[in-house]
């Protein structure tokens, strides 16, 4: 294991000289990615992309082990008028540690303050919080011999890469793309899948753009990609498009073939039964429903509840059930052990519960 | 006197004391809604302030130390250096991000639920005597424990003994050993002599101040010494009077909150039915401020505006002297006592206080306006007989004695 290298010992040791501090707390004052108490990385380079996205290049501090699948996202948190805010974006660098840096690629949302700030108002140099990779959208390995991406918009960036991934060790296999992207400027990595495309003669691509052509016709898959059915599928993209995907595979008995991303809250589970949610250290209560979560009853409560992206991946939310019960919205896991960590921003309660904050 | 109502002793009616509460919410509100950016600079600045000057203070001491000539100008700057750095971690930056105050932040290394501080006591137990039994019960006889900490006799009320003829010594050792006195307040020593505390509660609690005590003794008189090879003693010296300083500015701006002339003392019936607005006034009538600048008040925690920081607990230190212009401005309206004074005068009237109350009331005369209230019994309360914890303190949890094995 990597924790028994000499150079953790050491800073173990140090920890005699700097307690109740860590070394790492002095450290990180010298150089701030000399640390590795929260995981941290410098924004490098911002590249604009089109005209409301752009790619982030960071170069992680200590603790960061480059060993992302490729299709994971990371959440990054970003201090916005002094307080740490978080949203989470698929990595769209393949995993290579000798490269020293990882890319994200966001864009601006209409409405989304924070997306809108790390296109256009992140300095270089500036120090931002890193949680670690995670998804199960990822790309198998060995990869499989046929595959078809569906891709909408800002969903291309777990797609991508999987495709520089396959491209850089060269393994690219059958592989048809679907890209749909409502003008041709904003197609983002345009040039670099052109490329791609000459490069390789297995990956053929297919591009829509939806203000003039309309959105994609899931009948038209038939002429796109006749085999579609026996493809292992990977589908990103805005939520509506997902949901019309998965329709459209189910019908076709091709489910158990369709791989999904989505970047927002899909509550799919059942509810919880509801209950009364005490907060230890307050001693305050608060009685909820079923349909409200974990972290929706704290903040009505008053309770300064820790939260990031709000939709169950980043896990800043993340507290300790000290009694009680929860259900995992999304899916309806339930958490019932004392003092077990769940994620308030996606469980609610099922009957009375205790947590510790 | 003790106060058993706030609204009587004040002269207020019901209304006025409710207008009261909603004037103090809405100064709590507006630096809710204000804080931002310049406000983390603030503590991020304090922290890197601090770092820098307890590593300087480190290495001044181990390399001054080692040649004759700057032996002792390292000395004496080391140590102050590093008392410095112990004063500002203890007082402006733990006490206060142990507070919550800086928990809006969203940033788990600079969040009361993990804060550790460079002093004995265990940030847990801290949490539980100081933010709750502390913040909640503040000045109230019986259920606060920091009325004399079981060492003093610091009200009237409170029973004289032969044994607090001692008063002046217990206080001199008091303020040299604070941060050891700190370590054990949380213990509750009258409640272990009554049998009254859980013994396995005490076993576990004992652990932990033996665990974080033992780093602390290592650190400051083994570890540092050690590598200063043949100084080692220099360096050791450097370290008691670095640590001895912390204890006695510390324990100095301490006692200045509550005990000068003019911070008053409660009894049980005024908790007994207390609304929010009830309990800011006791926070306000049973604080005392002093006076002093910027830098003064930085170095003691902001804790010269006590009486804001008993009233918004969880509020950025950084805001008080904004806020107690607000505070002022209101008590002036309304006629509410608000105390203050030099520092100086402060502690002296502190002082002048354990001094008389060492003797039996009949020999000495009150320097309260009023004629104390009748003998109150000593009982100490438990949680149990406690009222749960206001949120705005700042958090505490108590690890179970199970979980922690």
């Amino acid at each position: 294991m990597a924790s028994t290298i000499p150079w953790e010992r050491v800073r173990r040791s140090a920890s005699k000289l700097t307690t109740p501090l860590h070394p790492d707390d002095y450290l990180r004052l010298l150089n701030p990615l000399w640390s590795a108490r929260e995981l941290r990385g410098r924004i490098e380079k911002v590249v604009p992309e089109t005209e409301d996205a752009a790619t982030l290049v960071i170069k992680p501090g200590w603790g960061w082990r480059y060993d992302h699948r490729p299709g994971q996202y990371v959440g990054i948190g970003v201090q916005v008028e002094g307080r740490f805010q978080w949203r989470s974006y698929s990595v769209s660098s393949p995993p290579e540690r000798k490269r020293g840096t990882i890319t994200i690629t966001v864009r601006a949302m209409p409405e989304g303050k924070l997306s809108s700030h790390l296109v256009s108002g992140l300095e270089p140099g500036t120090i931002v919080r890193l949680a670690l990779p995670d998804g199960e959208f990822v790309l198998p390995d060995p990869p499989p011999p046929r595959m078809l991406f569906l891709v909408g918009g800002s969903g291309v960036t777990p797609v991508m890469a999987m495709l520089r991934t396959l491209d850089r060790r060269g393994t690219m296999p059958d592989v048809v793309m679907h890209y749909s992207s409502p003008t041709q400027e904003r197609m983002i990595f345009r040039e670099e899948l052109e490329e791609m495309e000459r490069k390789h003669d297995a990956l053929t691509l297919h591009r829509l753009h939806t203000d003039t052509d309309g959105m994609l016709q899931l009948s038209d898959l038939d002429t796109i990609c006749p085999d579609w059915r026996e493809r292992e599928t990977y589908a990103c993209g805005p939520s509506p498009m997902l949901d019309a995907i998965t329709e459209h595979y189910e019908e076709n008995d091709a489910a158990d073939r369709l791989h999904l991303e989505r970047f927002s809250l899909e509550l799919g589970g059942e509810g919880g039964e509801g209950g009364t949610i005490t907060f230890q250290n307050s001693g305050k209560t608060v009685e909820v429903d079923g349909a409200t979560t974990v972290l929706e009853a704290g903040e009505e409560a008053g309770i300064g509840m820790p939260f990031g992206c709000r939709m169950g991946i980043c896990h800043t939310c993340t507290l300790t059930l000290i009694s009680g019960k929860v259900r995992d919205l999304r899916n309806g896991d339930e958490y019932d052990s004392p003092n077990e960590p769940v994620q308030t921003c996606i469980t609610a309660a099922v009957g009375d519960c205790k947590l510790d904050i | 006197m003790a106060i058993s109502d706030v609204k009587e002793y004040t002269h207020l009616t019901e209304d006025e004391v409710d207008q009261i509460g909603r004037e103090l919410d809405q100064i709590r509100a507006d630096i809710e809604e204000s804080r931002g950016a310049s406000d983390a600079a603030y503590i991020h600045r304090m922290i890197r302030i601090q770092r820098g000057l307890a590593a300087a203070g480190r290495i001044t001491l181990l390399a001054g130390t080692q040649v004759k000539e700057t032996r002792k100008p390292a000395l004496a700057l080391g140590a102050g250096l590093l008392g410095v750095a112990k004063i500002l971690e203890n007082m402006e930056i733990g006490h206060n991000v142990m507070h919550g105050q800086w928990d809006w932040m969203n940033d788990p290394e600079i969040h009361s639920s993990n804060w550790e501080w460079d002093t004995a006591q265990p940030a847990e137990q801290w949490k539980h005597s100081h933010n709750y039994i502390h913040h909640q019960f503040t000045n109230v006889l019986g259920y606060d424990n920091d009325i004399g900490y079981g060492i003093l006799r610091m009200a009237r009320e409170q029973k004289w003994s032969p044994a607090n003829l001692g008063q002046p010594v217990y206080n001199a050792l008091l303020a040299s050993l604070f941060e050891w006195g700190v370590a054990l307040h949380d213990l509750d020593v009258e409640r272990i002599r009554k049998g009254k505390k859980d013994p396995k509660e005490l076993k576990r609690q004992l652990r932990q101040v033996v665990r974080k005590g033992r780093n602390q003794v290592l650190k400051d008189y083994v570890v540092y010494p050690a590598l200063a090879g043949r100084r080692w003693k220099s360096v050791m010296a450097a370290n008691v009077a670095a640590n001895v300083t912390r204890n006695l500015w510390s324990y100095m701006i301490i006692f200045c909150g509550h005990f000068p002339d003019g911070a008053v003392h409660f009894t049980e019936e005024e908790i007994a039915d207390e609304s929010r607005s009830e309990w800011y006034l006791r926070q306000i009538l049973g604080s005392a401020n002093f006076e002093g600048g910027r830098l003064l008040h930085i170095l003691s925690g902001s804790l010269g505006f006590q009486i804001e920081h008993h009233l918004f607990p969880d509020l950025p230190s950084n805001r008080y002297p904004e806020i107690s212009e607000k505070v002022q401005a209101l008590t002036a309206k309304y006629d509410i006592p608000y105390t203050t004074g030099p520092l100086h005068r402060q502690y002296g009237q502190t002082l002048r206080t354990i001094l008389k109350l060492s003797l039996p009331n009949s020999w000495t005369s009150s320097d309260q306006p009023e004629p104390p209230t009748p003998p109150h019994d000593r009982k100490r309360r438990g949680d149990d007989e406690r009222p749960s914890r206001r949120s705005e303190l700042g958090g505490w949890s108590r690890s179970s004695a199970q979980a922690r094995g």
